[in-house]
């Protein structure tokens, strides 16, 4: 801060202290103060707000605790984004490792290009784009009858296809962290490694995961929070049976009008988010600011 | 017996470039066996080509008499020490040093005892359980020679290790390589740039220039007998003195030169026509009692603490450099006067230019 003040003057270094300020209150302490807010209250007629029954209660959050369907999906939600954060590391490990350890600078820049360019268009156009590839009568399903390997086409919507348009989706939030983790591991470590005899596998257990642990780490926390907080992967490539936490928080703020409700059931899924985001770095062994770096 | 690395007509090239072209030599089991060049000679070209990094574009390599052609460098029978060592920051300091045992499936505690044991060696005790980034720079060296010969290589194949340690240390730590050496009676390979190094700890040294090995020798032969003038150049100081080749008789070489007649030893190839005379520094002698005598006029002595560096100009604009003993320098010639350096015909060759 002080060093802001050195550089920028009293002036400008006050404004852009209150630049950040004003943003940090404004976009994201108090929505989530409002959050809290709805979730402890009860949803009452609008003549009753401010009335005797509109009381702080934890009501909204023990009616998740009793309810099986929504307590089901809540945790189905959870261990699925960590297997989307899984499937998405085992994708884009051993990517991230040849492009920074093995590919010429063309051969990174073509690669990191063509993974860039889906992401210039829209995510819900993304999605729709698997949505039409997974279709019963879609492409996907006729090339794999075409080839032979399945007999009858497949119904891909459900956790398959959620699976698959996520990993699609998150595929940068982990690529970049655990390239740019890799690409600062001297080469000679991996030569070193593997003059004294060791598996290609016994190279990447030993040398290069745990010098890119952070990046992995950080990979994965992204992945897992937006797979957790995703809505259109599982609205167009879902199904009944893969319903999402994100849908039923959808549903009660707008189709079942309760908005409290629906800040409660969000308000869970942010807490346990940062339980298990939390848990995850410490049984990495990482901290919080290497993340942010 | 067979050698324990032989080279037949070993060619590298990158593109266009030919980093390593026709390298024949053995090297003999148990011998401390240098390859000495400028940066960007090939030296670490070839280094890499037998520990099995780089495939040869051409010819053989043979280790304990076997072809290595088909083997990767996780297979063949070297270790390397990296430039930068290469030691995992991330493990403990006996982890590194026994992590080749490990890639060989050897248990945890043997692999403990193995490490002890070549910390012992290493003169680094109870140090096992430290991090390698909580050791000097000189005791990050030994543990990287320990991690290399725990895989008890037949060949050591050391990249410039010491060039990241300060002067003491550097000579310090040449001493240790060499006794270390001697004492595992493990062949090494030992690439260096500088040419003190390179003499001070050989049996034999290798000395390359723009991927070509020039000439291969014991260190007192090379400095002795060079037999190309890129290695009396580059093997410690000389002078050279532009000359033309009178006649050769019995392998002494007599010529004209801007100093008058000279003699020397002829080297070989040698023949009729322009050629270069090379003398040591410490084989002139002030004054002008030898069969042969250079003359200059005195610009500087530099006192170099054991002896002094006398650099003069001869009268055809070329440098001079004699050396003189402190124990002499009483008698050393005055800054600014013209003298005469005598030298023995025994200590100075003639090469043809090249």
């Amino acid at each position: 801060m002080a060093e802001l003040y050195r550089r920028f003057g009293g002036g400008l270094g006050t404004l852009f202290l209150a630049l950040v300020g004003a943003w940090l209150a404004g976009m994201v302490l108090a929505p989530n103060v409002m959050m809290i807010d709805y979730a402890l209250r009860p949803n009452l007629p609008p003549s009753q707000i401010g009335g005797p029954s509109d009381v702080y209660s934890l009501d909204n959050i023990l009616y998740l605790a009793n309810e099986g369907v929504h307590r089901a999906i809540f945790f189905k939600t959870v261990w699925a984004s960590a297997l989307v954060a899984l499937v998405t590391f085992l994708v884009c490990y051993p990517l991230a490792f040849w492009l920074a350890q093995h590919a010429t600078p063309n051969q990174a820049a073509v690669v990191l290009l063509g993974l860039t360019i889906p992401f210039w268009i829209n995510e819900v156009l993304r999605t729709l784009a698997w949505y039409i590839l997974l279709a019963f009568r879609g492409p996907l399903n006729a090339f794999l009858l075409s080839l032979g390997i399945i007999d009858e086409p497949v119904r891909w919507y459900g956790d398959g296809g959620v699976l698959a348009g996520m990993a699609y989706a998150y595929i940068l939030f982990m690529l970049f962290p655990i390239y740019n983790s890799i690409e600062s591991l001297d080469k000679s470590q991996i030569e070193a490694a593997r003059d004294l005899g060791a598996s290609t596998w016994r190279i990447h257990w030993r040398v290069v995961i745990p010098h890119a642990k952070a990046g992995i780490a950080t990979g994965c926390v992204f992945t897992f929070m937006l797979a957790a907080g995703s809505y259109v992967a599982p609205a167009l490539l879902g199904a009944p049976g893969s319903r999402w936490f994100t849908e039923i928080i959808y549903n009660w703020f707008f189709e079942g009008g309760d908005w409290n409700r629906g800040a409660a059931y969000a308000l869970v899924l942010l807490v346990l988010c940062l339980a298990v985001v939390l848990v995850t770095l410490r049984l990495a062994r990482v901290s919080l600011t290497e993340v942010a770096k | 017996m067979s050698h324990s690395v032989e080279l037949h007509q070993v060619g590298v090239t990158f593109g266009a470039t030919r980093a390593v072209d026709d390298v024949s030599f053995n090297v003999e089991g148990g011998e401390f066996f240098s390859i000495l060049g400028p940066s960007g000679c090939g030296k670490t070209t070839l280094l890499r080509v037998i520990a099995g990094f780089l495939h040869p574009t051409e010819g053989r390599i043979l280790i304990g008499g076997k072809d290595m052609a088909a083997l990767g460098p996780n297979q063949r029978p070297t270790a390397m020490i990296f430039q930068s060592l290469a030691l995992f920051p991330l493990m403990p300091v006996w982890e590194n040093i026994a992590f080749g045992l490990e890639a060989r499936g050897v248990a945890k505690a043997e692999r403990r005892r193995k490490a002890d044991e070549l910390l012992r060696l290493i003169a680094l005790e109870g140090f096992g359980d430290r991090m390698p980034g909580e050791l000097s720079g000189g005791q990050r060296q030994r543990v990287a020679i320990a991690r290399a010969l725990a895989v008890e290589p037949q060949v050591l194949l050391l990249d410039e290790p010491l060039s990241a340690l300060d002067l003491k240390l550097r000579q310090h730590m040449r001493a240790e390589l060499r006794s270390l050496q001697k004492r595992t009676g493990v062949t090494f390979i030992y690439i260096t740039h500088d040419q003190s190094e390179a003499l001070a700890m050989s049996d034999r040294v290798a000395v390359m220039s723009a991927g070509v090995v020039q000439q291969v020798g014991a260190p007192r032969e090379l400095y002795d007998n060079p037999a190309t003038p890129f290695v009396a150049g580059f093997v410690g100081e000389t002078n050279a003195i532009p000359c033309t080749v009178k006649r050769i008789e019995a392998g002494i070489a007599t010529v004209d030169s801007p100093h008058g007649t000279l003699t020397a030893r002829a080297g070989s190839a040698l023949a009729a026509g322009k050629a270069k005379l090379y003398v040591r520094p410490e084989a002139l002698k002030p004054g002008n009692a030898a069969e042969n005598a250079l003359s200059a006029t005195i610009e500087r002595i530099d006192f170099e603490g054991a002896f002094a560096l006398a650099h003069g100009a001869t009268d055809d604009g070329k440098r001079l450099i004699a050396s003189i003993a402190s124990t002499d320098l009483a008698a050393a010639p005055a800054i600014g006067a013209r003298a005469r350096f005598g030298f023995d015909r025994a200590n100075a060759v003639v090469l043809p230019d090249g």
